[in-house]
């Protein structure tokens, strides 16, 4: 019998249908994956399991635990199950523990709860299990507060209260999306340690392919809250015979057919940073001393060549951000020069940097957050417009944003509409456009595609290359995805602590790491076709 | 934390310093003359002149403010220009009335608001919440004095349970005092007190949906023990932030709620005060009421560290 | 993966909708436009000139004839609660105007310089709101004697930390975000910024704030005039005659009902239709809708 069994689950939140007729079941000590874009309700499967769907929900169907009937089950029962039997770790480590409790109280207060065990024996266990989540006492005593640990650290304490009590069912949502690529290896590698040892089933709900590949044995893809096709990782991705399997798959390999932009090896530099250094003022040890500064980004130089592309690699914290921002004359360097087309941008005058910035453009990450939700796509796209020299009249701005959105793919009536009114992939079409309406030279690009689905991004990467063909605009893309990296650049920068460690052509880089902190980035990277390889050898 | 503790007590400090200027400095704009208030008008002015320069008004302003900010240090407020006795004297037997009323109207206060808030979020949406903030908007909108006077008019008129004003002191027995203390009481805490209520609800259900209670939840633990263990403490910033600023109301609102009930406190003390031109006196405890405001806030400051650890290793 | 389900457009029709579906905000504008439109038709007419007094009708209890009955002069209960409400509103109302006028321009600007500008504005906070405006009216009164218009004066002093303080909450929330990124990547100045994406962004914030603060500048003025530091008779005001009616509660208790009635509507109203308006533009409640 399986440990769990769904069958015909149903879930409407008022009169939307989340969830449709879903079937699924785990075996004991078995790894299921569960995949799917956004909205294919792959979270919600796992609420209706917990039994903490919203109040709003109403479910119909069987999930079976265990042989007990959760859609049945008291809420009395429910707390007995939960943390006990079936525990949970979610997605984002940062907002995930209480602020205000230290981290042995977290572990050991479910410990308590359900064994009744006394608070000494308590504290003896949840040292073990912080111990053996890479938590040890001696560097992490159980009196530290959540916002003393990184983020990487704080879902190791989640991991550590979802498995200290060696539940049979182990529910992960999306537990390493939110961190970067090496963090994402660790966790997965302790995971799957702590699935082996204590004989746990594991529910793995991510959106990223290769990251279930590594870790499950068998799939279930989702869309639109319902399941698409479900059975052995290694078969059913390797023959993709479901053709929404087969898109999600090519498309999250997806390469863009770029003709690479004839770029002169003996222009002059469209960009130059040499010695960049940025300080931000630090903790404070006490009133009267002197904040000790953090080195954010640390004597950084690099070129780039007119229409080159050029990836800048790194993990989060490494200071990539800080270093585009500088580019990009929003934040202040400490010290060394940034010239751009041969005017310095370090020690102009922001009038004088009106020809600059007209130059360069910027697109951010969140498709969401980056549109003031109270204009209207046209005032949107033809913000940069200020920057011009010359006043334009309401028609020619007009046929200047159509014609921008035109290229973007989207169509000159969506410039009447609302930000809201676009879906993530067109909102970062907007994005685009906004960024090319100035017929920039460079175009900074913050982690474009990683908060997109994998169709979308495949769009939005041949949009990028297809621009830079076009219109022969310079990219920097920041990225810790090196998929990304590959896709859509020739040159590539690896950044650590601050500082460039390697840089060099992206597949020579990628191939061939030569640093420490490459090696990392690279060996680390969740590789759909290698992983299937791996499972397919495993196997036999 | 020292840090913490340290820039908080320097901001309250020099809070209190440019305060006592304001208030310095805004009555020394006031037209007339102390020295010739004090005398009456037959006085010769001879007479006056020796009176100013025996209160020191010949001095410059900045010499005279030191004298008044260090008269202020030592508790030595100077002399009432009408009673004629040291300003401290007329406060300290005011005080014996005001500061247990402000004291009792807090505690009534919070000790309503804090269980009435948990109360309501814990029944979220249900009949029993919506009742209570129903009773709770009301009373936000219901004016303390007004309240103050359908007490009376209920308890001791028609009811002749408790004394309709007036203050037997403590020298006859605490029973009596504290009768007469009842009513001004309630009608200063139940308008705070439905305040309070609404804040620690509306905290609690912020609180709530943060993502740390669905870890809780799914560790086992049921939504009361989540309430009581995850989401007060969590909720009492936004809490203990209102409670700072209701003090402040408080003391104000004695001064109003005293005239209701013919109390013999500071906010009777004050009206008589202005009414007299007695300035020394009304300069003193506006000044003595602003410290109390800063110093409370000063608390307050300091609670959150105590609540919240994430202030004691940041700056 | 961001799971935030993009909102659907809505249009105005859809909006006022949603404002009339709104149990607190429809009770509220009622109550309010009540209240407001008593004080404006006080302007043109009332039941009893209150002007004249008659002795013949004193102390009169509610009948036809004096819905609210007479006071001690034989005025008109009712004329005097609607001539209060005129002034009610007026203090209330340029009281706010004072606070939002002098806090909103300060919060926005300390939010958008940061470092010690910002510093130097919380400190200034710190400072005025140790006076509550009780306090404050009675350091004005002690100096320049009792009136209306040192009522709002202290009223309105208060209310400028309390915009200034939502103003720069608001806006430290807003300035982190990426359309304002890209706002200073197409060249705009901070000034720009706040008027363009700022405050667009932020009123709904003091919109709700503004009619709590209308609410307890009323409540504020009946204080004043009751302690007798605020409007002066013989000008009607609710606070006043809350105190008149005091002495005579034994034998005209309805003198003291109905002001009060009136000032716990007026406030009541008002609330009710802050939190409507709350309700309405939070995002969480309108995704739930």
């Amino acid at each position: 019998m399986s440990l769990l069994k769904i069958d015909k689950l149903s879930l409407k939140i008022g009169r939307l249908p989340v969830l449709r007729d879903i079937d699924l079941s785990i075996e004991a000590g078995e790894v299921m994956g569960l995949v799917g874009e956004s909205g294919s309700g792959k979270s919600m499967t796992a609420l209706a399991i917990m039994q903490l769907a919203p109040l709003s929900a109403r479910t119909s169907g069987r999930i079976t635990f265990d042989g007990i009937d959760i859609l049945g089950a008291s809420e009395q029962q429910m707390c007995a199950l939960r943390g006990d039997d079936i525990g949970m770790v979610f997605q984002e480590p940062m907002t995930a523990l209480n602020p205000v409790k230290s981290i042995g109280a977290q572990v050991s207060e479910g410990i308590r709860w359900h064994t009744r065990a006394s608070r000494a024996e308590a504290e003896e266990r949840t040292r073990q299990i912080l111990d053996r989540v890479g938590l040890p006492e001696q560097k992490f005593p159980l009196s530290r507060y959540p916002h003393e640990l990184s983020g990487g650290q704080r879902q190791r304490v989640a991991i550590a209260i979802a498995c200290a009590l060696k539940p049979k069912l182990l529910i992960a949502d999306e537990p390493t999306t939110a961190l970067d690529v090496v963090l994402q290896a660790q966790i997965l590698d302790l995971l799957k340690e702590l699935v082996r040892e204590n004989r746990m089933s594991l529910l793995f709900i991510s959106h990223d392919l290769a990251v279930v590949t590594e870790i499950a044995d068998r799939v279930t893809i989702m869309r639109q809250g319902a399941v698409m096709e479900s059975g052995d990782t290694a078969r059913t991705l390797s023959e993709a015979v479901h053709p929404y399997t087969r898109q999600l798959a090519l498309a999250s390999t997806h390469v863009p057919a770029r003709v690479r932009p004839t770029v002169e090896p003996d222009a002059a530099n469209l960009l130059e940073v040499s010695g960049l250094t940025r300080d931000y003022p630090g903790r404070r040890g006490s009133l009267f001393s002197r904040p000790e500064s953090v080195r954010a980004v640390d004597n950084v130089s690099l070129t780039m060549k007119p229409g080159a592309s050029v990836a800048l690699v790194g993990r989060s914290g490494c200071g990539k951000s800080t270093l585009a921002r500088m580019i990009l004359a929003l934040d202040k360097a400490t010290a060394g020069t940034i010239r751009f087309r041969d005017q310095d941008l370090t020690h102009a005058a922001e009038a004088e940097m009106r020809r600059a910035r007209r130059n360069m453009q910027v697109v951010f990450q969140d498709p969401y957050g980056s549109f003031d939700p109270r204009h209207t796509v046209e005032r949107l796209v033809a913000e940069p417009l200020f920057l011009l020299d010359r006043k334009i009249d309401r028609k020619e701005r007009r046929d200047m944003v159509g014609r921008a959105l035109h290229e973007v793919g989207l169509s000159r009536a969506d410039m009447e509409k609302y930000p809201h009114e676009f879906s993530g992939g067109q909102r970062q079409r907007l994005s685009i456009a906004r960024a090319i309406i100035t017929r920039p030279k460079l175009v900074v690009a913050d982690e474009p595609v990683s908060a997109l689905d994998v169709s979308i991004r495949a769009q939005v990467l041949d949009l990028f290359a297809e621009l830079n063909q076009k219109l022969g605009i310079a990219y920097l893309f920041i990225t810790h995805d090196l998929t990304v990296a590959r896709a859509i650049t020739d040159d590539v920068l690896v950044m650590h602590e601050g500082r460039i460690v390697e840089r060099g052509k992206t597949s020579d880089v990628l191939d061939h790491p030569q640093t420490e902190a490459a090696k990392a980035l690279v060996s680390a990277a969740p590789d759909l076709h290698r992983a299937i390889a791996r499972r397919l050898q495993e196997q036999g | 934390m020292t840090a913490y503790l340290l820039k908080r007590l320097l901001i309250g400090a020099a809070t209190l310093v440019v305060a006592s200027l304001v208030v310095f400095l805004m009555l020394e704009v006031v037209p007339g003359d102390p020295a010739r208030l004090m005398l009456g008008m037959s006085a010769s002015d001879a007479q006056v002149e020796l009176l100013r320069d025996q209160m020191g008004l010949n001095q410059p302003l900045i010499v005279r403010y030191l004298d008044w900010a260090r008269g202020l240090l030592s508790l030595d407020f100077g002399k009432s220009y009408t009673y004629s006795v040291p300003v401290i004297d007329l406060i300290r037997e005011r005080l014996v009335v005001s500061l247990p009323l402000a004291l009792i109207a807090l505690a009534l206060s919070t000790l309503i608001a804090i269980p009435v808030g948990l109360f309501a979020a814990a029944r979220r949406g249900k009949a029993a919440d919506t009742a209570a903030m129903a009773v709770a908007q009301v009373g936000v909108a219901m004016p303390n004095f007004w309240f103050a006077l359908l007490l009376v008019y209920v308890f001791a008129v028609w009811l002749r349970l408790v004394p309709a004003g007036g203050f037997p002191g403590w020298g006859n027995g605490v029973w009596p005092a504290l009768k007469a203390l009842i009513l001004p009481a309630f009608a200063l805490a139940l308008p705070q007190a439905a305040i309070l209520s609404r804040v620690t609800r509306a905290a609690l259900i912020e609180v709530l949906g943060e993502d740390y209670i669905r870890t809780a939840r799914a560790k086992g633990m049921p939504q009361r023990a989540v309430l009581w263990r995850h989401a007060l403490r969590n909720a009492m910033i936004p809490v203990l932030t209102i409670m700072g600023l209701q003090f402040a109301f408080l003391l104000a609102g004695t001064i109003i709620i005293e005239n209701v009930f013919y109390l013999p406190g500071l906010g009777r003390l004050i009206f008589q005060a202005i009414t007299q031109r007695d300035l020394i006196v009304v300069e003193s405890v506006v000044m003595l009421l602003v410290a109390t405001v800063i110093v409370v806030n000063l608390l307050v400051d300091l609670s959150y560290a105590l609540v919240d650890p994430r202030l004691r290793t940041r700056q | 993966m961001s799971d935030a389900m993009p909102q659907k457009p809505e249009t105005l029709a859809e909006l006022i909708g949603r404002a009339l579906a709104n149990r607190s905000f429809v009770i509220g504008l009622a109550i309010t436009l009540l209240i407001a439109a008593m004080a404006l038709v006080s302007f043109f007419w009332t039941p009893y000139d209150v002007t004249r007094l008659i002795v013949a009708d004193r102390m009169q209890p509610p009948s036809w004839k004096h819905w609210f009955g007479t006071d001690h002069f034989g005025r008109d209960v009712l004329s005097m609660i609607m001539i209060g409400a005129r002034n009610s509103i007026a203090v209330a109302f340029v009281a706010v105007g004072i606070g939002m006028g002098v806090g909103v321009p300060l919060g926005c600007w300390a939010a958008a310089r940061g470092g010690w500008i910002d510093e130097m504005l919380m400190r200034f906070n710190d400072l005025v709101f140790a006076f509550p405006a009780l306090l404050s009216a009675v350091m004005i009164t002690a100096v320049f004697g009792p009136s209306a218009i040192n009522a709002i004066i202290a009223i309105g002093i208060f209310n400028v930390p309390v915009f200034a303080r939502v103003a720069r909450a608001g806006a430290l929330s807003i300035w982190p975000r990426e359309y304002i990124l890209a706002a200073r990547a197409a060249g705009k100045g901070p000034s720009r910024i706040t008027l363009e994406h700022v405050l667009p962004n932020i009123a709904n914030l003091l919109l709700v704030q503004g009619t709590i603060q209308f609410a307890l500048g009323i409540l504020a003025e009946a204080g004043l005039s009751y302690v007798g530091l605020g409007t002066q008779p013989p000008m009607a005001s609710w606070g006043r005659m809350l105190f008149d009616a005091q002495t005579l509660m034994m034998v005209a208790p309805w003198l003291a009902l109905f002001p009060g009635c009136a000032i716990l509507l007026a406030v009541l109203g008002l609330n009710l239709l802050g939190d409507g308006i709350a309700d309405i533009f939070d995002p969480r409640t309108r995704r739930r809708a």
